[in-house]
């Protein structure tokens, strides 16, 4: 009878065959290279154009800008969510005129392009001054400032009434009826269990609606507004330098990139209860 | 050769001349308009009205393709087992789904500009360049469209299972032909509504181009307001026509989905 005396020495794995250089391998390293030589490229073009004057006299005016294009979008979005409500209802109402209005509503601003939209109440209630002027609203218009905040809050209203249907629409109809078997009324029902079930599904795609603001709003630069577009189209305008543009764009990423990174966290931690 | 071309674009433009939902023989603006502000020839803005909503319809009809081509190759870059490949094209979406349109095709319109004179100059032309706002257009919503598009074709690809990547290897099919044959089909038809859209918001996006002189629906609405002094019946019959493009493109769309989802009827 024989046995083993002796225990193989342990040994290193065999190498890892290398991989074999693949076409994905060589776009790959092409697509990279080009990126990299873009931001190479506009880094270096900063660099050699800085021009501590122009920095002076045009950094200033590009933050206020940032300002009112903050200030544009969270107006609108905030009104916007108000008057939302009222349009979401009439969607999910039972009366054939409201649900037929609040449909046509909606239907308009989401089938027509913002700047379209802001043309038609920037310019096109300009030809109403006499009237607008008679009944005293005229103040109100004669902004251009004013009619793209009526104009966004209008628009992204009926966006987020969609959103806001859906979302309520997407709670199961076990809750409600479960909240009437347990005698709640319908009022904090509604506030108690199917708004914060509908809120969690409606997170994300309000997220997707501001940042749709955010880069909506630029186009109130052409009705003279001067957010962050119009400053650039002015500095531009006066320096005829293509890092003006270059600053707005990492200025918009910036903005966006922010919003994204918060809405996930926000998300991450209102879905707690529901990983497992 | 372009004595043929002329007479293919001659003929297009007969059959364009004739179905003019607009200014055609059987025309809205022609029937209904005339002797108005809207009458078609010269009396009237209804041919220019027409011509501009060709133009848009076209614009998005050209940049759908190479939105889509483009798309569809960063989706694939998206699942690549390359990291490096990976990487760039998730730069890619992150930077034109970031960036405004407006900026985006002021930066291409003004970029292609700059970068075709310097181009130019090394060459010893010195002259002004002007780039046509139809392809600066095309190019940035095309740009703009195919980092929505990889977005949705991704989701769509991961909702195919692996398991149809097998089938196609143990029928001894080579990857472009599983690609072709059994993922492509099954793609278009999760993919769909999610493409119809980034159709909606490309057409609503055409709108933008107005503003570097593309003379499309807004601009020749504006045009006629200005001249006409009545602004607010030619930019309510802007939005009109924008809807009109909305309507159309919305039967059209669940047309498609029912003729992609024609094996699973009556299930």
């Amino acid at each position: 009878m024989s046995f083993v005396e002796t225990m193989i020495p342990p040994q290193a794995p065999p190498p890892v065959p290398p991989k074999p250089y693949s076409l994905a391998r060589f776009v790959g390293s092409v697509s990279l290279g080009i990126w990299l030589a873009l931001a190479v490229g506009i880094f270096l073009t900063v660099v050699n154009g800085w021009d501590p004057a122009k920095f002076a006299k045009y950094g200033p005016s590009f933050l206020s800008g940032l300002g009112v294009t903050l200030t544009l979008v969270a107006c609108s979005v905030v009104l916007g969510a108000i008057l939302s409500l009222p349009v979401a209802l009439g969607r999910m109402s039972k009366n054939k005129i409201w649900s037929w209005l609040a449909y046509a509503y909606v239907y308009f601003f989401r089938g027509t392009p913002l700047i379209a939209q802001l043309f038609l109440i920037y310019y096109g209630l300009g030809s109403f001054r006499p009237e607008l002027e008679s009944i005293g609203l005229w103040w109100f218009f004669r902004e251009a400032w004013n009619c793209a905040l009526f104009t966004f809050t209008l628009n992204t209203a009926a966006y987020q009434a969609e959103i806001l249907r859906g979302a309520i629409e997407s709670v199961p109809r076990g809750q409600r009826e479960g909240a009437a078997a347990l005698g709640l009324p319908d009022r904090i029902a509604f506030y108690k269990i199917i708004l914060p079930q509908a809120m969690i599904v409606a997170l994300r795609p309000y997220g997707n609606e501001i940042i749709l603001m955010i880069k909506g709003s630029a186009i109130v630069a052409i009705v003279t507004v001067f957010d962050l577009m119009g400053e650039t189209r002015r500095a531009f305008s006066r320096t005829f330098d293509y890092q003006m543009y270059v600053w707005a764009a990492i200025l918009y990423l910036i903005m966006v990139e922010l919003l994204r990174n918060i809405w996930a966290w926000l998300e991450n931690r209102l879905t707690r209860h529901l990983k497992r | 050769m372009s004595g043929l071309f002329a007479g293919f674009y001659s003929i297009l433009a007969w059959i364009g001349s004739i179905v003019d939902p607009l200014c055609g023989p059987v025309g809205v603006f022609r029937w209904l308009a005339s002797g108005t502000l809207l009458a078609c020839g010269d009396t009237g803005w209804g041919d220019e009205l027409a011509y501009g909503f060709v133009v848009t319809a076209s614009l998005a009809l050209a940049t759908l393709p190479v939105g889509l081509l483009i798309g569809f190759f960063i989706a694939l870059g998206k699942q690549s087992e390359e990291r490096t490949v990976r990487l760039a094209s998730n730069i890619y979406t992150t930077i034109f789904r970031g960036l405004p349109e407006l900026l985006t095709l002021f930066i291409v319109y003004y970029g292609l500009q700059i970068l075709v004179q310097q181009l130019l100059a090394s060459f010893g032309y010195e002259g002004p360049v002007e780039i046509n706002a139809f392809f600066a257009g095309m190019i940035a919503l095309g740009v703009v469209f195919s980092a929505y598009c990889s977005e949705v074709l991704l989701s769509a690809f991961k909702a195919i299972p692996h398991g149809q990547y097998e089938a196609g290897a143990a029928l001894g099919l080579h990857r472009g032909r599983t690609m072709r044959l059994i993922i492509l089909p099954q793609l278009v038809r999760i993919a769909l509504p999610g493409l119809g859209n980034l159709w909606m918001a490309l057409l609503k996006d055409t709108a933008l181009v107005s503003v570097v002189g593309l003379p499309d629906i807004l601009r020749q609405t504006g045009i006629a307001a200005r001249v006409t002094k009545q602004a607010f019946e030619f930019f309510s019959l802007a939005c009109i026509l924008f809807l009109m493009l909305a309507m159309v493109s919305s039967i059209v769309f669940s047309n498609l989905e029912r003729w992609t989802k024609r094996a699973e009827m009556g299930r």
